[in-house]
């Protein structure tokens, strides 16, 4: 087994099971330095999964995953965080009752701790850095509202923000446009365009359309390992996917 | 006008708040009550801190400790014993009936007013970080953590009802007379605690409204939203929960002491499930937002009590049941979110019939919801202050 | 220890084994409906101990109407008895949740101190209608007296009825949850609640009839009860904390979880009971739940679900 210290993220062997169901099975996947990745494939296939072992939510049964060389494998949630990893979720997560301001300034990477959070001051470091992402993510106008009273998409958009605002060099989302229309969903191929520059981004989606728009590597999840690995075209010419995705 | 109040203190609206509740207490209470009323509600003042810390605890942080009681008793018993001492010479009177020959040895410190009045504060402070370690490290949460702080209440009464020879059993540490030689049982004692306990309530209040005003109060409503959120945002949850609890727990030790001071008394009935769970009651009906709200949570159900369980001693229970069904059912926020919620009409329509006095009425303000209270003001009028509280959000 | 023989000691084991075994038979009925009740709709009832007892204050109103008016019935009317305090208890939770539960679906902590609202009123309405003194009921004659397989040996009858009666309901709620109608769908709800919906499952009449039926296991609960020790208005007060650790250390919504930690917590404090004080032994006994809650915070039989 080599170990490929040179990619940004290496998962190798993975394999996650529940109740003996392998939902992840010896899976192989490696991430270079600022690449964008898609990873697509019918429901079950193991996508959200994949990113739960990564960000630690759910813990593997075998395997490992080496970030930056750092096993993540045995590290909490909070500290894969500190290591450079982001996660969003499927459905949007964002705190409902704090403002968009306060729901970007909790994430911000400083008073992470009990003491640091109660010494934590709201400088012009920090305003700056929220107007900032704010801006990028559309959600400039909205900074003094209650994030609950935001739409679906802007929703979407503001958990976005709030993982700009930690800075990760790996940024993991899941199903980003999920709910949004078409002019949202424009707005936000964009945006993953001008984050991908300087950090690597998985993203886990299902619109195919939205998909052609940013990927340049694409890889394909069947029943927890993967089927197909390569660009748009060829992925979309595999024989195996498509009968994956038509049936059998 | 004043430009430089401090963030915490939740803009105009929250000093006014604060300046009705200390008046209230400092000047008010004392002008209108006689002696044994100003000691009730002295008395109901220390079940004040105990509500407070739940509102933090329960109200902001979503943790519900049905386990309060415990630290009350933690504060109460320690300067209990500390009173007992200076009360008896050598060993106290239910030793002796217990045959007892020698003090044991964790009473001995107690000799030191200056380790009571630590004890008072870390005791408390250092169960609650066990316990809290203990669960939130393991991620209990919820309803099971609150059915295990009620069995650590249920655990810890038996305790000190079983160890009779060390706690006084059933009956309590009782026959307090002094606090270094000066008598609490006369009438002028009794309003000097009674002032002290308002002020520390409010002192502990401020250090609450401070809290919550830092980075670390909207991490703690942030948690209780999306604890998931929180955890991959880069913060040990876990550890946020533990302080949150330690703060609730020593908040509840100091209002046991305040407690044993004004009584000159205190036992295992302060300690068990139905105290622990009246402390809920008295957040839940002020407010459990609203740190002032809940102070005043516990002196209305505290009066009401009393004016109640004298008159009509079996219409109490119905009485206090069918409050906590209709505070849980239709005012989830108290009297507290009431409160704001009047205020917010009121506003409203003051404004509207301002602005356009004879055109339709424009959507009620109420259907935006006003954040959590004490947060930094951006500088627009915000309507929420002491008696803040949160729409309802299905 | 060392006091006692070995033979002694078995003895010992045994009978505060079958002490055990009626305390576990109480606790089991009453876990079974807060299991069913939680697992269903997240509904913490703090008021099932309230329901406990309408079970023994029902059996106790039969049995005095019985030795006033009908003494020769005196030997059958726990056949009677049982069933009708399965059925106040049903009844009075069919009305609790149309009136209070229904409106907290979903806010678990809120259900916990609605419920306890409503078991002080509960309380206090015991206390109104049949005093505050604890109350017994005359045991009819076959359930008096014990059984003696050996001479050091005593085995009460009563308690030996008592694990029948739980066996019996225990295997009745096991048929009930797997093999009919209503437990599919209780199933259903529980695993997909919109989904059941969706399907044409009345998700509100199965809640309904969910908890009425959890607060009529509870009342058969109080019938056991009843033979084995008095009844007053607070009597189900005291079991609330020790049946929700029962719940909770089986792991939730899941029947033999609940039975094998019922059984061990039961034998854990009876056993205990004979070598330290009864109070010792229950502290000891929670604060090892407590603790082994510690190491498997989802309980003993919890199953791991892909989320």
């Amino acid at each position: 087994m080599t170990t490929n210290t040179n990619f940004l993220l290496a998962v190798e062997d993975l394999t996650v099971s529940f109740d003996g169901f392998k939902a992840i099975d010896g899976l192989n996947f490696y991430m270079d330095y600022k690449e964008l990745r898609v990873v697509i494939g019918p429901n079950g296939a193991g996508k959200t999964t994949l990113l739960d072992l990564i960000c630690g939510k759910t813990k593997a049964s075998a395997g490992s995953i080496k970030f930056k060389g750092q096993e993540l494998t045995a590290l909490p949630e909070h500290r894969i965080v500190w290591a450079g990893v982001g996660r969003k979720f499927q459905t949007p997560s964002i705190y409902e009752s704090l403002t968009v301001r306060e729901n970007l300034e909790v994430s911000y990477p400083e008073g992470r701790g009990v003491w640091g959070a109660l010494a934590f001051k709201r400088d012009r470091r920090v305003l700056e850095k929220i107007d900032e992402v704010a801006e990028s993510t559309f959600v400039k106008d909205m900074l003094d509202k209650e994030a609950g009273l935001l739409s679906h998409g802007q929703k979407q958009w503001l958990e976005i923000g709030m993982l700009l605002m930690q800075d990760p060099e790996l940024l993991m989302l899941d199903e980003p446009v999920a709910g949004m229309s078409v002019k949202e969903r424009e707005q936000t191929a964009e945006l993953l365009n001008t984050i991908t520059e300087g950090r690597s981004v998985i993203v886990i989606e299902h619109d195919m359309n939205f998909v052609k728009r940013i990927a340049r590597k694409v890889t394909v999840l069947h029943q927890g390992q993967i089927l197909a690995e390569g660009d748009m075209d060829s992925v979309q010419s595999d024989k195996r996917v498509i009968d994956v995705y038509l049936g059998h | 006008m004043m430009n430089k109040l401090p963030d915490f203190i939740g803009g105009r609206s929250g000093l006014l708040g604060l300046l009705v509740f200390a008046a209230l207490l400092l000047l008010v209470f004392p002008a209108a009550m006689n002696v044994d009323q100003l000691s009730l509600a002295g008395r109901f003042l220390a079940f004040g801190f105990v509500a407070a810390g739940l509102v933090l605890c329960w109200g902001y942080g979503g943790i519900l400790s049905l386990g309060q009681g415990v630290f009350f008793g933690l504060g109460g018993y320690a300067m209990a014993m500390y009173m007992k001492l200076e009360a008896s010479d050598g060993l106290p009177d239910f030793m002796r009936w217990n045959r007892i020959t020698e003090l044991p040895w964790f009473w001995e410190p107690f000799h030191s007013l200056t380790f009571t009045v630590f004890a008072i504060l870390l005791l408390p402070a250092a169960l609650a970080y066990l316990i809290g370690i203990a669960m939130f490290k393991r991620r209990v949460s919820g309803v099971y953590f609150a059915i295990i702080t009620q069995a650590i209440a249920v655990i810890t009464t038996i305790l000190i009802i079983g160890q009779q020879g060390f706690t006084g059993g059933a009956n309590g540490i009782t026959d307090l007379r002094t606090l270094k030689g000066w008598d609490i049982h006369t009438d002028s004692a009794q309003v000097t605690l009674y002032y002290a306990t308002a002020v520390l309530l409010i002192g502990v209040i401020l250090v609450g409204k401070w809290l919550l005003s830092t980075k670390y109060g909207r991490i703690l409503v942030a948690m209780r939203d999306r604890e998931d959120r929180v955890r991959f945002s880069g913060y040990d949850v876990a550890n946020f929960k533990v302080f949150i609890f330690c703060v609730a727990g020593v908040f509840s030790g100091i209002g046991g002491a305040m407690f044993t001071l004004q009584e000159g008394f205190m036992s295992a009935s302060f300690v068990g499930i139905v105290p622990s769970i009246e402390f809920v009651i008295f957040a839940a009906v002020g407010g459990r937002l609203s740190l002032l709200g809940a102070v005043y949570g516990a002196l209305i159900v505290g009066f009401a009590k009393v004016m109640f369980a004298e008159a009509y001693p079996q219409l109490w229970l119905f009485l206090i049941g069918s409050v906590f069904i209709v505070v849980v059912l239709f005012m989830p926020y108290g009297l507290a979110g009431l409160q704001e919620n009047l205020t917010r009409r009121l506003r409203a329509y003051l404004r509207r019939t301002e602005e356009h006095p004879s055109s339709t009425p424009s959507p009620p303000r109420g259907t935006t919801s006003v954040g959590a209270s004490n947060r930094p003001s951006q500088g627009e009028p915000d309507a929420d202050g002491s008696l803040s509280t949160q729409e309802v959000r299905s | 220890m060392g006091d006692f023989t070995t033979e002694e000691l078995l003895a010992i084991f045994a009978m505060q084994g079958f002490a055990g075994l009626s305390l576990f038979s109480v606790l089991l009925l009453m876990a079974l409906g807060l299991a069913i009740i939680y697992g269903q709709m997240r509904v913490i009832n703090m008021a099932h101990g309230e329901f406990m007892v309408i079970g023994a204050y029902t059996t106790y109103f039969i049995s005095t109407l019985v030795v006033s008016q009908a003494p020769w019935f005196l030997d059958y009317y726990v056949f009677i008895a049982v069933p009708a305090a399965f059925l106040m208890a049903f009844i009075v939770g069919w009305i609790v949740e149309a009136v209070l539960i229904r409106h907290l679906y979903h806010r678990p902590l809120d259900t916990l101190l609605a419920t306890w609202g409503l078991a002080l009123i509960m309380q206090q309405a015991f206390r109104s209608i049949f005093g505050a003194r604890e109350v017994s009921v005359r045991l009819p004659s076959w359930l008096q007296g014990s059984y003696q397989p050996t001479l050091m040996i005593d085995i009460p009858i009563n308690g030996i009825a008592i694990m029948v009666l739980t066996l019996f309901v225990t295997a009745g709620v096991a048929w009930m949850m797997y093999r009919s109608r209503w437990g599919l769908r209780v199933r259903c709800t529980v695993s997909n609640r919109e989904m059941s919906g969706a399907v044409g499952i009345n998700t509100r009449s199965v809640d309904r009839l969910t908890f009425a039926v959890g607060c009529g296991i509870a009342g058969i609960a109080g019938a056991a009860f009843t033979t084995i020790s008095s009844t007053g208005p607070t009597s189900g007060a005291l079991y609330i904390v020790d049946t929700f650790l029962v719940v909770v250390f089986g792991g939730a919504g899941s029947l033999l979880g609940t039975m094998a930690s019922a059984f061990s917590i039961a034998q854990g404090q009876s056993i205990l009971e004979f070598f330290i004080s009864g109070s010792m032994a229950k502290v000891l006994t929670l604060l090892v739940v407590i603790g082994i809650l510690m190491l498997r915070p989802e309980g003993l039989f919890a199953s791991k679900v892909r989320r």
